[in-house]
């Protein structure tokens, strides 16, 4: 017989890559289900106990509840901030602006514990104690890069004729950008805002310098891990998954629907 | 805001316009005027100025000298959207994010206009495309986008249209078509319409008035039949249609005509047709009005004889056959003929005399660069 790489090799390739993926994933969602009594490592029986109090422990939802909220803050800041400087350094030429250019990749290059160890030192010079603002501003630091880049591709997209056709309808600056830039810009920037939440909230290295006293979930989990990790973390993470595929999948079928239609 | 809204259309007029971008002068010194209610047309190559000029009126770009009045109000210093002008863009500039509806109702609700879905209603009727209100642009045809951005423009009356090539994008079919519709509507509102074309059939089939552009100036403007029949430069006698040119030395001047020697014979045009009536001066005459024989003609003074020459090319175009006869010491002359069956039968490499009227003759102001020559 004839040996095919596209019939047999790539689809083994393809399978095994995607159950190695999938183990952690599966692991935590199964292991949601685990009936505990000192440590969630052993399987010991079913139960919906864990899914049904998940707060029973205050410290895990508690450690959720901060890093939902500061990846909410920090996302619409960083989002607000890098949708305006990814418009400036798409339409206008301004003294630095390649210069900005390159600084804006510095953050993505650099290492997070660089990242995270020198603002820890910057808020220490200063005196400023740490906790949940100076996580907010280490998040919108590191994520403002991915909003910038992000949206910046959009903008190379948006024909500048569209504004100017705005203009000599008679809108003003203000009409411009609201009724044709911003919706014009509206996917790249909730795509922009999407991976700065991801990236706010599962965030350790930076955080970790830059928290204090505060507990974020990642920081929660790592910590519980030394002792072996309570269901309710493996739940509220299945829950984050199962959340995050539903938004993908909603947003995928709303866009095949839409070619659809525009094809009818 | 602009306020001043007129159901009909105002004149234009630019003094002194002359635009500088880094590194090259688009516009020179543009003085121009535009009556309104009139189709005004601005022809040219693509790189002479036109569309600057456009997006200068327009207000999308500022003149570094000179000023814009509309209906003899001083805008240059007003916003695109301070002006009452409306564009049809060339690339249509349809925003994909609102329905056909929408985009034709968004200068209205700008300007907080009463009922501004019905008067789009009445725009789209207009343009024969109310049954695709709700549709997005990007699921129309090309013709169909380029009519909803002329409702777009037409809706909010403007006291000026500006056109920037709108057909370009279409087939020829469809130009035609467009044209014959554009001109229709222009008649029906009686806006005044500035059209920017390098397409020189385009701006003689629909404006009143024709203005060649070159080189960010103003060559020659005119009604089109006055272009086409006297045009007094040679880049304007090449551009707008085709012409033969000849250049000598002017060897005779009397009350009503011209001659002028080149290579030993003699070519004439009348005086009143021509630009400059003493040395070096180039004469032309339009192909389709120049005849070839196969043996020397006898003809009157009235007529200008050249050749024998070579024909070195025949090019079937459907109505007419175009001959080109390479006549020693003239160069290459075109001749067109209709094909009525009148012409004599000719082959290539056959030797003929070419002759036209002295009265069909036309003389330049200018001489004809070498570039223009190896382009014709």
């Amino acid at each position: 017989m004839k040996f095919s790489l596209g019939k047999w090799l790539l689809p083994t390739y393809v399978t095994l890559a995607f159950i190695f993926t999938m183990i952690p994933i599966a692991y935590t969602f199964v292991f949601s289900f685990n009936k505990v009594e000192k440590s969630n490592i052993a399987w010991k029986e079913f139960t919906f106990d864990n899914w049904l109090n998940m707060c029973d422990q205050p410290v895990v939802c508690e450690a959720f509840g901060n890093s939902l909220a500061i990846a909410v803050i920090s996302t619409l800041i960083s989002t607000a901030l890098g949708t305006a400087i990814a418009i400036a350094l798409g339409r206008y030429k301004f003294k630095g602006r390649s210069a900005t250019n390159l600084l804006l990749f510095l953050p993505m290059a650099t290492p997070e514990v660089v990242m995270g160890a020198g603002l820890a030192a910057q808020f220490l010079n200063v005196g400023i104690s740490k906790g949940f603002w100076t996580i907010v501003v280490a998040h919108v630091m590191f994520t403002l890069s991915f909003v910038v880049v992000t949206v910046k591709a959009r903008v190379a997209t948006l024909d500048p004729r569209l504004e100017e056709a705005g203009r000599d309808l008679y809108a003003n600056a203000s009409s411009v950008f609201w009724r044709i830039t911003f919706p014009l810009l509206l996917p790249g920037i909730m795509a922009a805002a999407m991976l700065s939440f991801a990236l706010s909230f599962d965030d350790f290295i930076i955080t970790q310098f830059n928290s204090g006293p505060e507990t974020t979930f990642p920081k929660f989990v790592y910590t519980a891990a030394a002792r072996g990790i309570p269901p309710e973390a493996n739940v509220i993470g299945s829950l984050v998954f199962i959340v995050a595929i539903a938004i993908v999948m909603i947003v995928q079928v709303r866009a095949s629907l839409k070619a659809k239609k525009l094809r009818a | 805001m602009a306020t001043e809204f007129v159901a009909r259309g105002q004149d234009l007029e630019l003094v002194g316009i002359h635009k500088e971008f880094p590194g090259f002068t688009a516009i020179e010194n543009l003085d121009l005027k535009i009556p309104a209610g009139e189709f005004f047309a601005l022809l040219g190559p693509s790189g002479c100025g036109k569309t600057t000029t456009l997006r200068i009126v327009a207000g999308l770009d500022e003149a570094s000298r000179g000023k814009v009045l509309i209906g003899g109000k001083d805008v240059t210093a007003s916003k695109p959207h301070e002006r009452p002008v409306n564009t049809v863009f060339q690339s249509y500039a349809l925003f994909p994010h609102m329905s056909v509806l929408e985009n034709v109702a968004f200068g209205l609700r700008q300007r907080k206009v009463a009922d501004p879905l019905a008067k789009a209603t009445e725009a789209l009727q207009l343009v024969e495309l109310e049954h695709l209100a709700l549709r997005k642009p990007q699921q129309l045809s090309g013709g169909q986008q380029q009519r909803v951005a002329l409702a777009r423009a037409l809706v909010n009356r403007p006291a000026l249209l500006l056109l920037d090539e709108p057909l370009g994008a279409l087939d020829l079919k469809l130009r035609r078509q467009m044209q014959v519709e554009l001109k229709a509507i222009q008649m029906e509102v009686g806006l005044t319409f500035l059209h920017v074309t390098h397409d020189q059939e385009e701006a003689m089939d629909m404006a009143d008035t024709v203005a060649v552009m070159n080189k960010g100036e103003i060559e020659q403007m005119g009604a089109p039949e006055a272009l086409y029949d006297r045009p007094k430069t040679a880049f304007v006698a090449r551009f707008l249609g085709q012409s033969n040119i000849f250049v000598g030395d002017v060897v005779e001047e009397n009350d009503h005509s011209i001659s002028i020697s080149c290579n030993g014979q003699r070519i004439a045009a009348p005086k009143k047709r021509s630009e400059k009536h003493s040395g070096k001066v180039a004469l032309g005459v339009r192909p389709e009005k120049a005849t070839f024989h196969a043996d020397k003609p006898d003809l009157d003074s009235n007529h200008n004889l050249v050749g024998p020459g070579e024909i070195i090319d025949i090019r079937f175009t459907g109505v007419s056959n175009q001959y080109l006869i390479d006549v020693p010491g003239f160069g290459d002359i075109t001749v067109f003929a209709q094909n009525v069956g009148k012409s004599p039968v000719v082959e290539l490499g056959a030797h003929v005399w070419v002759s036209w009227k002295v009265e069909h003759a036309f003389g330049l102001s200018d001489l004809p660069l070498k570039a223009d020559n190896d382009e014709a």
